[in-house]
């Protein structure tokens, strides 16, 4: 099977466009994360998408009717680590571990109690890009649109944030709101990606793309324009491998989202070797 | 308390291991330059992050700019520079003048963008602070002395009528602090602006302010750098040959 053969495929265009999408969503995201020191929240929302998710499944809402159900709890659970991070209460990655355990236990209880795991409920584990539907392509080009324009009107203001809380205060910046805002449009990427790479393997896509721009990066901006390159790449590359090597599709763009991270540092070190150590 | 930049009444602030500024009083009027100062744990990072909102006041009011401080809402006219080390990521990945312009946003309305005429504001004051060369440097490949003036830069960009200093030159030497001190006083002289400067170093900063506020929880001492030489309480507390080293060593 050649590569032209290979994209003719309905499955794969609607793979490779939907895995796309949520990639850019989730690199550009993952470089405010990572410097916001939240790198992790993907993780523990990506437990608590497996919690709904349980819900959604004992309730009987199925394929993209589950999103009923899991958006409003993911995007309410992340406002709860923002809360509990805020009020000085718990450290981040404290307050993301507590989320996360919570919905993942959940999500235990419920599918055991539903009858143990069933097809659907695993393929939240492990991710299925593959199988992904028109309508929920659909989707997520709505969701990525609504995402970059938002993050587009606050550029400045997520960028004040991710540099100094203290100093964003200090110019008027409402950094709670802020903060929210962040938050709140990871949970909707997360709940998006759980379909390309699965619970197991979310926060790769939010946080490789990130650190491996940070390896190369002069500016901000530049930046999330290389987080972006990396994590669009990975899926794509990631996915033809997948198909040609009959390998899971998840996994394969995890690696190669690595392989592409291994490469920024070996860059780094021959073109910048005074700030390699 | 119209017409001062800076006032407080009886402001006291706590954290968990009880008062760290109990009913402080005193107004800062424009084109002063106040050096906060007192020995560790006084109180004096919190007296500036209380007037900024930073740190919840318990008791007590303060005004910035004739506005009681929950309505402030013109942060355009104020500066603040941090203790830079604690500040900064080192793998942030802005450059020099992405940072700068950082300090311009105060200044702009939804949705913030910074247009032609910004980038040349961030151009003049990194030329009028000697670090142009700097401009495309990340901030994470800067000495101490260069990220403070860089940070420096990004405090006063937006033209602000009161700068704010948290121990600016801690992370300095002795030389780049006396530039630093003599930086500011000449911000103070020729651009008008009011300085409130939080230091360890009395006697260094005598040489340059209007004003010494001498802190230990309580205000110990407000007045000039003459007053604090000649103030009894202050030779009880230092000692009259230490006080007399502090203030005649310039």
């Amino acid at each position: 099977m050649n590569l032209l053969e290979i994209l003719s495929y309905g499955f794969i265009q609607r793979a490779l466009l939907a895995g796309t999408l949520i990639a850019l969503l989730c690199s550009v995201l993952g470089v405010f994360l990572v410097l916001r020191r939240l790198s992790l929240i993907g993780d523990g929302l990506a437990h608590v998408t497996f919690g709904s998710t349980a819900i959604a499944l004992a309730l009987k809402f199925y394929s993209v009717m589950s999103l009923l159900v899991t958006m409003p709890i993911v995007l309410l659970a992340s406002l709860g680590i923002l809360k509990l991070t805020e009020k000085g209460r718990l450290s981040g990655d404290a307050a993301i571990g507590l989320v996360s355990a919570l919905g993942i236990s959940a999500g235990i209880i419920l599918a055991s109690v539903g009858g143990g795991y069933n097809v659907d409920l695993l393929s939240y584990l492990f991710g299925n890009i593959l199988s992904i539907r028109s309508e929920e392509v659909v989707i997520a080009a709505l969701l990525c649109l609504g995402v970059m324009l938002m993050l587009t009107l606050y550029y400045h203001e997520l960028f004040a944030i991710s540099f100094s809380d203290e100093l964003a205060k200090v110019s008027g910046i409402h950094t709670s709101f802020i903060n929210s805002i962040l938050v709140l449009l990871t949970a909707l990427s997360v709940v998006l990606a759980m379909k390309l790479v699965g619970i197991m393997l979310i926060s790769s896509l939010l946080i490789v793309p990130a650190a491996g721009a940070l390896q190369l990066a002069r500016g901000f901006k530049v930046c999330i324009l290389l987080a972006a390159i990396q994590g669009c790449s990975s899926v794509i590359i990631g996915i033809i491998i997948s198909i040609i090597s009959n390998l899971p599709a998840s996994a394969t763009i995890v690696l190669v989202n690595l392989l592409f991270f291994a490469a920024a540092c070996v860059v780094r070190r021959i073109i910048y070797p005074a700030h390699s150590n | 308390m119209p017409g001062e930049i800076v006032a407080t009444e009886l402001l006291s602030c706590s954290y968990r291991e009880g008062k760290v500024l109990e009913d402080i009083s005193f107004q800062v009027a424009r084109g002063d330059y106040v050096g906060i100062v007192g020995p560790n744990g006084s109180g004096k990072s919190t007296l500036i992050k209380a007037l900024l909102g930073l740190v919840t006041i318990s008791n007590g009011s303060a005004s910035l700019f004739g506005s009681p401080l929950s309505g402030f809402r013109d942060w355009h006219k104020i500066g603040y520079l941090p203790q830079s080390l604690h500040l900064v990521n080192p793998v942030f990945p802005a450059t020099v003048h992405e940072t700068v312009g950082l300090g311009l946003l105060s200044l702009k309305r939804f949705p913030k963008r910074l247009n032609r005429a910004d980038t040349g504001k961030i151009d003049i004051i990194l030329d009028d602070l000697g670090i142009s060369d700097l401009k495309y440097k990340l901030i994470g490949e800067l000495s101490g002395g260069q990220l403070q003036r860089v940070l420096l830069a990004r405090a006063i960009v937006n033209d602000p009528e009161l700068l704010v200093l948290d121990e600016p030159t801690a992370a300095l030497d002795p030389e780049t602090r006396g530039r630093f001190y003599a930086m500011i006083a000449d911000i103070n002289r020729t651009r008008g602006v009011t300085v409130l400067l939080v230091t360890h170093d009395s006697g260094a900063i005598g040489e340059h302010a209007s004003k010494m506020l001498y802190l230990d929880k309580k205000l110990l001492f407000y007045g000039s750098f003459d007053q604090f030489c000649c103030s009894p309480e202050m030779s009880s507390l230092f000692g009259e040959h230490s006080q007399h080293l502090m203030c005649h060593r310039h």
